[in-house]
């Protein structure tokens, strides 16, 4: 049993998906997907433990050897990810009970936790596979259930958002096979240990370049690099509030985990940083994202979508991290990786508690929430000060790891503005907290009630590891630098 | 017990008084008895606390290591002890006070208001028993997080607005500039522990220095240097007592607080003199001592003009720090206790004028004298006690401040020092010279509050005993420090000594 | 050159297309055009995977007797994954924009953004 985690992790969540197109009830379809959710959850920290007591984990599908067969492996740094993206999952499963049943047709619940269960399934695949093509697989899995699921939201605009995603994201994925394509036609192999020992003569192969190029830029489409980033606000604004967090939680860090993967196993550091100015250029378009994004993040009037233009903004610091090409930085960046997926995720939670008893995200609508909703509005300022980065939450300990690094690197300016974007950060969340507390409620509205409790709890958990992970950090800072460490070594 | 048990009290007890006071909203009187057994309970181990620090022992505590190589971590040195203490004994005063004043007035969201002020004072505690500067931080932005709710506490348009001004500069200058000026101390120095002669001495050139030390004095924007002053003035549209406590004591004087362990601990006062890195915030504080004074006297509304006055005095502090010498150290560690004393009862007294009679404005409060003879009385005291004159504490504070500026040969310095006396005179003395020598004012001009309008009768009226009482006791305070200086410089004297290698 | 040019010319061909579809993609306002062109760009990728996979003069990789040169299936059965991936997305999309049309009661883009924004 034990050896055969890496495909239990994968192939759970995907078996579990017919099943609930067979039952069709919703609630059974709830528990299915919950119960699923916390096995792979479960699955997930064992493996990552074992990784990083024991070195790398490799399965061989059916016994087929790699480089022939399709392998999966774990290592710290994709342990670390999976293990962010089932506790997400784990998370929002069962906070979907209430949110699902009160924003989906009757009908349609059953067909939800089918789709949630293949992106589940999907994300975690493109984590834990070895194989380049299986990526591409995995990621169209997870891709056109999230598509599904986007398009689910209550408003037309979720059609409208759900369909640019599907074109963007095809698009993305299209690159992406090209790249991989290019690689095979160079290598003749799929396996990415196999394909880093092939390409290593052939770094000076421009065609390895233009398949490093369009890899990045697929990526870059899904993960939503400035200025690629057009279709993730209305995407994560228009969803059901259940999906909105799972995504903003799991699905860009899984992108960006592929980008890591191929920069620095299967292309190698060298190749990437040294042979052309591919740090400068993601330096250039991170810094650019942070600002721009925290900007327009700040003229938002609806708040899932100025916390979907957040999103794109704090993409930024984690390319940033990276960008710096140094241990130090690309450990902030993963770290960044993991707090924001916390932090973000108990915003969105937050603001689906809302939307459950109101109806509506916009500025006005929340006006005098805080005070009829006091437990959930709390967790929302909580997770907005790790937002911000105040100290003793989460936030803080990415803050200074990234501004660590840019000192490190010599880069004052960085640094500076690394703090100086915060500040935006502090406007754009203290806009919700000043609507929530110190305006009136609207006229027409009633008094609501707070949030049910298989909702509040979700939510308040996430709200601890908030804090947590800002006071005690082994958890996270250790595991990060450990993959950091662990991708760097790799290569030098 | 031991000494990391205590301060692990000493911070916990403000939590779990929160806590109690939030359940107990329902009870006030309970919810009161709660606040006031709080206070006194930490103002006991803060007692308890400080006879260690007397016998020269170090009290310290390390939490958890939230980054590398950084723990939290507390370890208690004289002056920290000593804004303990005073934060602490004046939170029960306040407390009291604050019965008389929340009431009396009629404030709404008491609940929430005792709360955030238990919250507070637990952040206050943690500043001033920091030890090294990642806690600093945490509880920097902790108290200016907390406090937050109570300058907004009115939640009209008004006070979101001040509440914009106050996060906004705070939360702004210490992520921008203090923020990085920690990280850059941990890349250069390794360590961020206080350390008397400092931790930053022969890792920097002269140059990063200076620009460091710009970093810290205006990331730290609760020490209120010109030109990040504003959310001092803006934080009055909270009730009198947080403006009293708060905005006289533990925020305004965390900040300089934090100014003094900077410069003493992290640069040491040795390396700021021989990288001259001190002169250019000897001429700001220079500058915003006398400026602040100045638009000071002409602010018609009381609290204004206080917390102008405050600006000032802070000024006074972070001089005293920049001097570098042993004086000044010892001069401005004093000013931050005797200036808590006589601002706080100034401000209880402006809040005592408003609960009383309803007036805000100087220029309402003509022959006041003869209808509140104790509030004016001790109003004469705290002013005589923050201008620096017998017999307020100030005195001896400010001439240790005056005796360093000299020494230095900062001529300019005493000069300014002299001028903004006479400032203070200037915009204190005619209030008192009003309240007591000019007719009363025929009905106040601007009454404030929906209270009924004070009676036109010659008698007394004075404010609720709940006020008069610690009001009285803060005055009796100023004079007291006056009497006892002696004992609060040997209290610094184990601070002081290790200052420097150079004699006094 | 003209060598080159013409030896490659499964390479053209595809770069042809995958532009084309992509040009449609971009500049089309109805979606289901869109679509259309989507379909193209990938194909175009799929075809690439193909022609690479031939060997010239190499027959099915079936072993038999005398047949020492065979095409390379791998990339042919990775395409067969694709296509089906290809088939799922144009579909979904369709759905889409059957959806889009009853809600909106049209299919161009720029109409329904003008939708969008009046709220």
């Amino acid at each position: 049993m034990g050896e055969h985690l890496p495909i239990l992790q994968v192939i759970l969540p995907l078996i579990a998906a017919p099943v609930c197109l067979l039952v069709r009830h919703g609630a059974v379809c709830w528990l299915i997907a919950t119960l699923v959710s916390w096995l792979c959850l479960a699955i997930a920290v064992l493996l990552l433990m074992q990784a990083l007591d024991g070195g790398t984990i490799r399965y061989q599908l059916g016994s087929w050897v790699a480089p022939w067969g399709i392998e999966y492996v774990v290592d710290r740094l994709n342990g670390f990810i999976l293990v962010i993206v089932a506790a997400v999952g784990a998370v929002v499963a069962p906070y979907a009970l209430r949110s699902v049943a009160e924003e989906l047709p009757e009908r349609q619940i059953g067909l939800f936790y089918v789709l949630y269960l293949l992106c589940l399934s999907g994300l975690l695949g493109i984590t834990i596979t070895g194989d380049a093509f299986n990526v591409f697989v995995f990621l169209e899995i997870s891709s056109l259930s999230s598509y599904a699921l986007i398009s689910m939201g209550r408003h037309r605009k979720a059609l409208h958002a759900a369909y640019q995603y599907l074109v963007m994201g095809t698009i993305g994925a299209t690159f992406f096979l090209i790249g991989v394509g290019l690689l095979y036609l160079m290598t003749g192999t799929l396996n990415m240990a196999d394909l880093a020992e092939q390409l290593k003569p052939l770094a000076g192969s421009r065609i390895v370049l233009a398949a490093f190029g369009f890899i990045v830029v697929g990526m870059g489409l899904k993960l939503a690099v400035f200025p690629l980033h057009l279709w993730l606000p209305n995407a994560y604004a228009h969803a059901p509030s259940a999906v909105s967090v799972f995504l903003a939680g799991t699905a860009t860090k899984v992108s960006l985990y592929v980008v890591l993967r191929f920069i620095f196993t299967v292309f190698g550091f060298e190749f990437s940083f040294a042979g052309q100015p591919f740090g400068p250029a993601l330096l250039i378009l991170a810094i650019a994202g942070i600002v721009v994004c925290s900007l327009v993040a700040i003229y938002q009037d609806d708040v899932k979508r100025l916390l979907a233009w957040s999103s794109v903004a704090q993409i930024g610091y984690m390319l940033l991290g990276l960008s710096f090409a140094t241990a130090l930085g690309l450990q902030a960046g993963l770290l960044h990786i993991f707090n924001h997926a916390i932090m973000k995720a108990g915003l969105f939670l937050a603001m689906g508690c809302v939307f459950l008893r109101l109806g509506s995200c916009r500025l006005e609508a929340i006006a005098g929430v805080g005070r009829q909703m006091p437990w959930t509005m709390a967790g929302f300022l909580l997770c907005g000060l790790s937002l911000i980065g105040v100290p003793l939450t989460a936030g803080f300990v990415s803050k200074w790891y990234l501004v660590l690094a840019a000192l490190e690197k010599g880069w004052w300016p960085v640094a500076a503005l690394i703090v100086l974007t915060s500040l935006l950060a502090v406007v754009y969340v203290w806009k919700v907290v000043e609507a929530a507390w110190f305006r009136e409620p609207p006229g027409t509205a009633g008094r609501v009630g707070e949030a049910p409790l298989v909702m509040l709890v979700p939510l308040w958990i996430v709200v601890a590891a908030n804090i947590w992970f800002g006071f005690e950090t082994s958890g996270s800072v250790d595991v990060a630098k450990a993959a950091a460490l662990a991708l760097m070594g790799a290569v030098e | 017990m031991s000494g990391g048990e205590l301060i692990a009290l000493a911070l916990l007890i403000p939590l779990a008084g929160a806590g109690l006071i939030a359940l107990a909203g329902r009870r006030p009187n309970l919810r009161e008895s709660v606040t006031i057994a709080t206070a006194l309970l930490l103002f006991a181990v803060n007692v308890r606390l400080a006879v260690g620090v007397l016998d020269g022992e170090t009290p310290a505590l390390r939490v958890l290591e939230p980054v590398e190589g950084v723990p939290i971590a507390f370890s208690i040195e004289p002056l920290g002890m000593l804004f303990g203490l005073v934060a602490s004994f004046l939170w029960i005063v306040t407390s009291f006070y604050s019965i008389g004043y929340m009431r009396a007035n009629g404030e709404a969201r008491q609940t929430r208001f005792y709360a955030c002020f238990a919250l507070a004072l637990g952040a206050t505690m943690a500043v001033a028993f920091s030890g090294n500067l990642l806690t600093t931080f945490i509880g920097y932005e902790a108290l200016t997080l907390t406090t937050y709710p109570l300058v907004t506490h009115h939640s009209d348009a008004k006070s979101v607005r001040a509440g914009r001004t106050y996060l906004g500069i705070l939360l702004g200058t210490s992520i921008a500039l203090l923020l990085p000026a920690i990280v850059a101390t941990w890349m250069l120095a390794g360590t961020l522990d206080f350390r008397a002669g400092g931790i930053v001495s022969g890792t920097a050139s002269d140059g990063v220095v200076l620009l460091l030390l710009g970093l810290y004095m205006f990331g730290i924007g609760k020490a209120a240097l010109m030109p990040i002053h504003r959310w001092l003035p803006a934080a009055m549209v909270a009730p009198t007592p947080v403006s009293a406590l708060l905005h006289a004591v533990a925020v305004v004087k965390a900040g300089v607080f934090v100014v003094l362990k900077v410069i003493v601990y992290v640069f040491g006062i040795d390396l700021l003199n021989s990288s001259g890195a001190g002169s250019w915030l000897i001429g700001i504080a220079t500058i915003t001592l006398v400026l602040a004074s100045v638009v000071a006297l002409t602010k018609d509304n009381l609290k204004a003009r206080l917390a102008y006055s405050t600006v000032s005095q802070l000024a006074y502090v972070v001089l005293a720090g920049a001097l570098a010498t042993q004086w000044g150290v010892l001069g401005g560690g004093m000013h931050i206790a005797m200036h808590a004393f006589g601002k706080i009862t100034l401000f209880f007294c402006a809040g005592a004028i408003y609960t009383a009679l309803h007036k805000t404005e100087v220029s309402e409060m003509g022959g006041i004298g003869r209808a509140m003879p104790v509030t004016m009385l001790a109003f004469l005291v705290g002013a005589l006690s923050v201008a620096g004159l017998p017999p307020g504490g100030g005195t001896w504070s400010k001439w240790y401040i005056a005796l360093a500026a000299a020494g230095t040969g900062h001529l300019i310095v005493v000069g300014a020092l002299m001028l903004s006396t006479l400032l203070n005179v200037a915009y204190f003395m005619p209030i008192v010279a009003r309240a007591w020598f000019a007719p009363q004012a025929a009905r106040p001009a601007r009454s404030v509050g929906a209270m009924a309008a004070p009676r036109e009768s010659g008698g007394l009226q004075e404010a609720p005993l709940f006020c008069l009482i610690p009001l009285s006791l803060t005055a009796l305070g100023c004079i007291a420090l006056f009497v006892f200086a002696g004992d609060l410089e040997t209290f610094l004297a184990p601070m002081i000594d290790g200052l420097s290698t150079r004699g006094r | 050159m003209w060598q080159t040019f013409l030896g490659l010319y499964n390479y053209w061909i595809v770069i042809l297309l995958m532009m084309a579809g992509f040009y449609i993609v971009m500049s089309r306002h109805n979606l289901v055009k869109k679509l259309i062109g989507l379909n193209i760009f990938q194909s175009a990728v799929f075809l690439f995977y193909i022609s690479v996979g031939k060997v010239r003069g190499g027959t099915a990789p079936i072993v038999e007797e005398g047949i020492t040169s065979y095409s390379n299936p791998l990339p042919h059965v990775l395409i067969l994954t694709a296509i089906v991936v290809g088939v799922a997305t144009v579909s979904l999309g369709l759905a889409l924009v059957v959806r889009l049309k009853e809600a909106y009661g049209t299919i161009e883009e720029d109409e329904i953004n003008e939708m969008d924004a009046a709220g």
